[in-house]
C-alpha cells in the first residue's frame, strides 16, 4: 500500500494481507540499500495469521520516494511519523542490519509502542569498512559486490537455497543494483556514524530476540552476542551456516524465530 | 582492499546450487525421485502453498534435484533464478505464457530453430498471439516491427542456420526503450561462451538437451530471469504488476521485486501448464554441466580444425561461421562470444541434393540425426530430411540451399573427424 509521510509517497507491503485495527501489528524495517522484498516470506506468514503487516520502504528505497535519510536517529523519527500516519500504536518491530539499528533507536525513544523486537544481523556499533564506504560514495558497482559477497556465507555464495530455483547471490546483487544513486552510501554512512548505540541498548526494556548468523561478516556473531548481553530482556537464535543475509539464507529458521517473538 | 573474489565459472559449474546432502553426506546431487514431500504439520503446509515457507510440495512445482540444476544455470547466467522444464520448447512456452497473452504480439528474429518458428508462426496465433519475424541483423527491423501490443522481443544468440550473432546490446536497448524485455535462446552458446544477461537480455532460455547436457540422453529445458527488467515501470505487464486472483491477489512485482518473473512463471505457468522436468533428467543434465567448460573448449577447438579443413576442400562451395573474417558478424562475435561461436555450423556441398545425400550416407563417425550439441559429432542434410518436402525455391526462401550440410562438432579426436569428412566428401562427388 502507498501512504504519505511528510507529504512524500511512501510504500509498505502488507504481505498480501488485510489491515484490521483490532489485530496485532508487525513492522519490518530493511537494511542498507534494500527494501521490503527482503521480508516477503515472513510478511506473508504474519499476514495470513491476521497480523497487520507493514514492511516499510524507507525514503528513497524500494517504492518510496524522497531522499535517503542521513542518520539512524532521523530514520527512527521518520518511522515514528510513518507509524502515526498508519495508525499503528503498538507493534512488534523486526529490523534487519541497518533496520536493527533503527529498531534499537526506536525502542529507546518509543518503548511504549513496542510489544517486542527482533534484531536480525545486528552489531553495536556497526562500523563500515573504508573500501566499502568509499566505493558506495562513488556509486561504484564494487560497493554492491562487496556488500553482497560479504553478506553471504561461503556456502550461500555457492547456493543451495531453501527457496527452490532462486539464486541468493544474484537476488542480493539485483536488489542493490535497483537502489537509487547515493542511497547505499547514505545508509552505510548512517550505520557507520551511529556510535552511541551501546548506551541506547542499555535503555532498551523491550523483549528482544537477536538472530545471529555464525558466518556473518557484516555484523559478526561476537558483536551480535555483545548486543544480546547488553539488552536486559534478550534471547538469541544462532543460525549455522548463515551469513548476514539471514532472510535469504535461512528463511524458515528465521521465520520460526520471529514467530517466537512477534 | 580489492573487491572480494567471487566463485568462478568452472567452480560454479561443479558446485552452484548444491551442498553435500545434509542427511546422508552424499557428495553427488541425489535424485529425489519423489512426486511429493511430507508436510511437518498443517500450518507449515499452508505456509508452503502460500509462499511463506521455502521448500517443496509436489514435483510439478519444484523438486530438490531440479532446484540444484535451476540454481546452477542461474549462477552461470548471472540470473536471479531459473526453472527446469520438460524440454527447450516448454521453456520457450513458459517464458511466453508468463508475460504474453491473447491479443498481444511478439517480435522475433526470423533465423530461429524450426520448432520455435512453428510455435510462433502457427500454434500461438490459435491462442491469439501473433509474431512478426525480422532479419536478426537489422536492428531497425526490430524497431519498426514493435507495436502497441508487443510484449516480447526474441532472438537466438546464434541464428539458425546462418549463425547470425544477435546484437544483444543493441536489440535489448530497442526493446527496453519500448518497455519490453528481450528473451534470448542461448542454446548454441551456453553460458560458457556467452551470458546474454550481461549484455542486456532480460530472460534466457536453453534447450538443455544440447550442450548443457552434452551426452544426448535426455530432453530438457531451462528458463532464467536476469532480474533486471522493471515490470512495474514498464506498465505493460499486468500479470506481474497487478494482483493475481489465481494466487490470492498476489502482486508479484511488488512482493518479489527482481524475482517477480521467475516466481510467477513457477507459481502459474509451471503449476498450470505442468511442463516440469523429471528429477532424473535434472540429475543427468547436472552431470553434463559439471564438465561444461572443458567440453565447450574442446567443441570450439575441434570446430576450428574441422572448419579449416573444409575450407581447403574443393568439394566445399561455402562455409559459414562467425569465427571466419568473411562472416558478416565476425566483429560482433569477438565482443559477444570471445571464447568461440559454438560447434554448430553449415557448409554447402558441390552437387546439391544428390551430393548431400551421398555425403551423409558415407559418413562413419558423424551420426545422421536431428539434434545438435552432443559429445558425439552429428550431421544433417536438411534438403533430404527435415525440409524434404520443399523444392529448391522454397528452400531458398528458408535460407537453406540444396547442398547445405549442418554439422555439430563433437569431442572426438579432430583427426578422426577430418578423416571421416574427407572420405565422405570424396564419395559425394562420385
Ligand atoms: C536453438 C534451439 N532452441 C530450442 C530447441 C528446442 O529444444 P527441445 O528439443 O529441448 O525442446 C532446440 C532443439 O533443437 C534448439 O536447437
Amino acid at each position: 500500500m502507498y501512504f504519505e509521510v511528510n507529504s512524500l509517497k511512501t510504500y509498505c507491503s502488507n504481505g498480501s494481507g488485510k489491515l484490521d485495527p483490532t489485530q496485532k501489528s508487525v513492522v519490518f524495517i530493511h537494511g542498507a540499500g534494500f527494501d521490503h522484498t527482503t521480508f516477503v516470506l515472513a510478511s506473508r506468514y504474519f499476514a495470513r495469521q491476521n497480523y497487520n503487516v507493514y514492511a516499510i520502504d524507507l525514503p528513497a528505497h524500494g517504492n518510496s520516494s524522497g531522499d535517503p535519510l542521513e542518520s539512524i536517529e532521523m530514520m527512527s523519527d521518520w518511522l515514528y511519523t510513518a507509524l502515526n500516519q498508519l495508525g499503528v500504536e503498538n507493534t512488534a518491530l523486526v529490523g534487519h542490519s541497518m533496520g536493527s539499528l533503527i529498531s534499537l533507536q526506536f525502542a529507546s525513544d518509543h518503548s511504549k509502542m513496542l510489544r517486542s523486537m527482533a534484531l536480525v544481523g545486528t552489531s553495536i556499533p556497526m562500523p563500515v569498512s573504508d573500501p566499502l564506504l568509499n566505493a558506495a560514495k562513488e556509486n561504484s558497482h564494487d560497493a554492491f559486490d562487496m556488500a553482497n559477497t560479504w553478506s553471504h556465507s561461503k556456502a550461500a555464495q555457492l547456493g543451495g537455497n531453501e527457496n527452490p530455483g532462486i539464486s541468493m547471490m544474484m537476488s542480493g546483487q539485483r536488489l542493490y543494483e535497483r537502489s537509487k544513486t547515493n542511497v547505499l552510501y547514505a545508509d552505510l554512512n548512517a550505520c557507520n556514524n551511529f556510535t552511541n548505540s551501546k548506551e541506547l541498548a542499555r535503555n532498551v526494556a523491550t523483549e528482544t530476540l537477536i538472530i545471529v548468523g555464525d558466518q556473518d561478516q557484516m555484523t559478526t556473531p561476537v558483536k551480535a552476542l555483545e548486543v544480546a548481553s547488553i539488552i536486559s530482556d534478550c534471547r538469541t537464535l544462532r543460525l549455522n551456516p548463515c551469513g548476514h543475509a539471514m532472510f535469504a539464507e535461512q528463511p524458515n529458521a528465521v521465520l520460526d524465530g520471529l514467530i517466537s517473538i512477534v | 582492499m580489492a573487491k572480494p573474489p567471487n566463485f568462478k565459472f568452472d567452480t560454479l559449474s561443479l558446485h552452484a546450487g548444491q551442498r553435500p546432502d545434509p542427511t546422508t553426506g552424499a557428495r553427488a546431487t541425489p535424485i529425489y525421485q519423489s512426486a511429493s514431500f511430507v508436510f511437518p504439520d498443517t500450518d507449515y503446509a499452508v505456509g508452503l502453498f502460500n509462499i511463506e515457507r521455502a521448500g517443496h510440495v509436489y514435483s510439478r512445482l519444484s523438486n530438490p534435484t531440479n532446484a540444484v540444476l535451476e540454481e546452477r544455470i542461474a549462477a552461470l547466467e548471472n540470473a536471479v533464478g531459473g526453472i527446469a522444464t520438460a524440454s527447450g520448447q516448454a521453456a520457450m512456452h513458459l517464458a511466453i505464457a508468463t508475460i504474453v497473452g491473447s491479443g498481444e504480439h511478439i517480435v522475433s528474429s526470423r533465423s530461429i530453430y524450426g520448432g520455435t518458428h512453428n510455435l510462433l508462426a502457427y500454434t500461438l496465433p490459435r491462442f491469439g498471439i501473433e509474431t512478426t519475424f525480422v532479419d536478426p541483423r537489422d536492428p531497425n527491423a526490430f524497431k519498426n516491427a514493435l507495436q502497441e501490443n508487443t510484449r516480447l522481443v526474441f532472438g537466438e544468440i546464434l541464428g539458425n542456420p546462418g549463425l547470425e550473432v544477435l546484437n544483444v546490446p543493441v536489440i535489448s536497448e530497442i526493446a527496453h526503450s519500448a518497455g519490453i524485455p528481450l528473451l534470448v535462446d542461448a542454446t548454441f552458446a551456453t553460458p560458457y561462451l556467452c551470458k546474454p544477461i550481461d549484455f542486456g537480455a532480460d530472460l534466457v532460455m536453453h534447450s538443455a538437451t544440447k550442450f548443457l547436457s552434452g551426452h544426448g540422453v535426455v530432453i530438457g529445458g531451462l528458463l532464467v530471469d536476469g532480474g533486471t527488467f522493471d515490470w512495474e515501470a514498464s506498465g505493460k505487464f499486468t500479470t506481474l504488476s497487478e494482483p493475481y486472483a489465481g494466487f490470492h491477489n498476489l502482486n508479484f512485482a511488488e512482493e518479489f521485486g527482481p524475482a517477480a518473473f521467475i516466481t510467477r512463471a513457477r507459481k502459474e505457468g509451471l503449476r498450470d501448464f505442468g511442463a516440469c522436468m523429471s528429477p532424473t533428467t535434472a540429475f543427468q543434465i547436472l552431470q553434463g554441466m559439471e564438465t561444461l567448460p572443458l567440453r565447450m573448449q574442446k567443441h570450439v577447438e575441434n570446430t576450428k580444425k574441422v572448419a579449416e579443413f573444409l575450407l581447403e576442400r574443393e568439394e566445399v562451395d561455402w562455409l559459414n561461421h562467425p569465427m571466419l573474417e568473411s562472416h558478416p558478424d565476425h566483429e560482433l562475435a569477438k565482443t559477444l562470444l570471445p571464447k568461440g561461436c559454438g560447434a554448430v555450423f553449415s557448409f554447402g556441398i558441390k552437387g546439391g541434393r544428390e551430393a548431400g545425400i551421398k555425403f551423409i550416407e558415407s559418413l562413419d563417425i558423424f551420426s545422421h540425426l536431428a539434434n545438435i550439441g552432443d559429445a558425439k559429432s552429428l550431421v544433417i542434410h536438411p534438403a533430404s530430411t527435415t525440409h524434404h518436402r520443399m523444392d529448391a525455391e522454397a528452400l531458398k526462401n528458408a535460407g537453406i540451399s540444396e547442398g547445405l550440410i549442418r554439422l555439430s562438432i563433437g569431442l572426438e579426436d579432430s583427426s578422426d573427424l577430418i578423416a571421416d569428412l574427407k572420405q565422405a566428401l570424396r564419395a559425394s562427388q562420385k
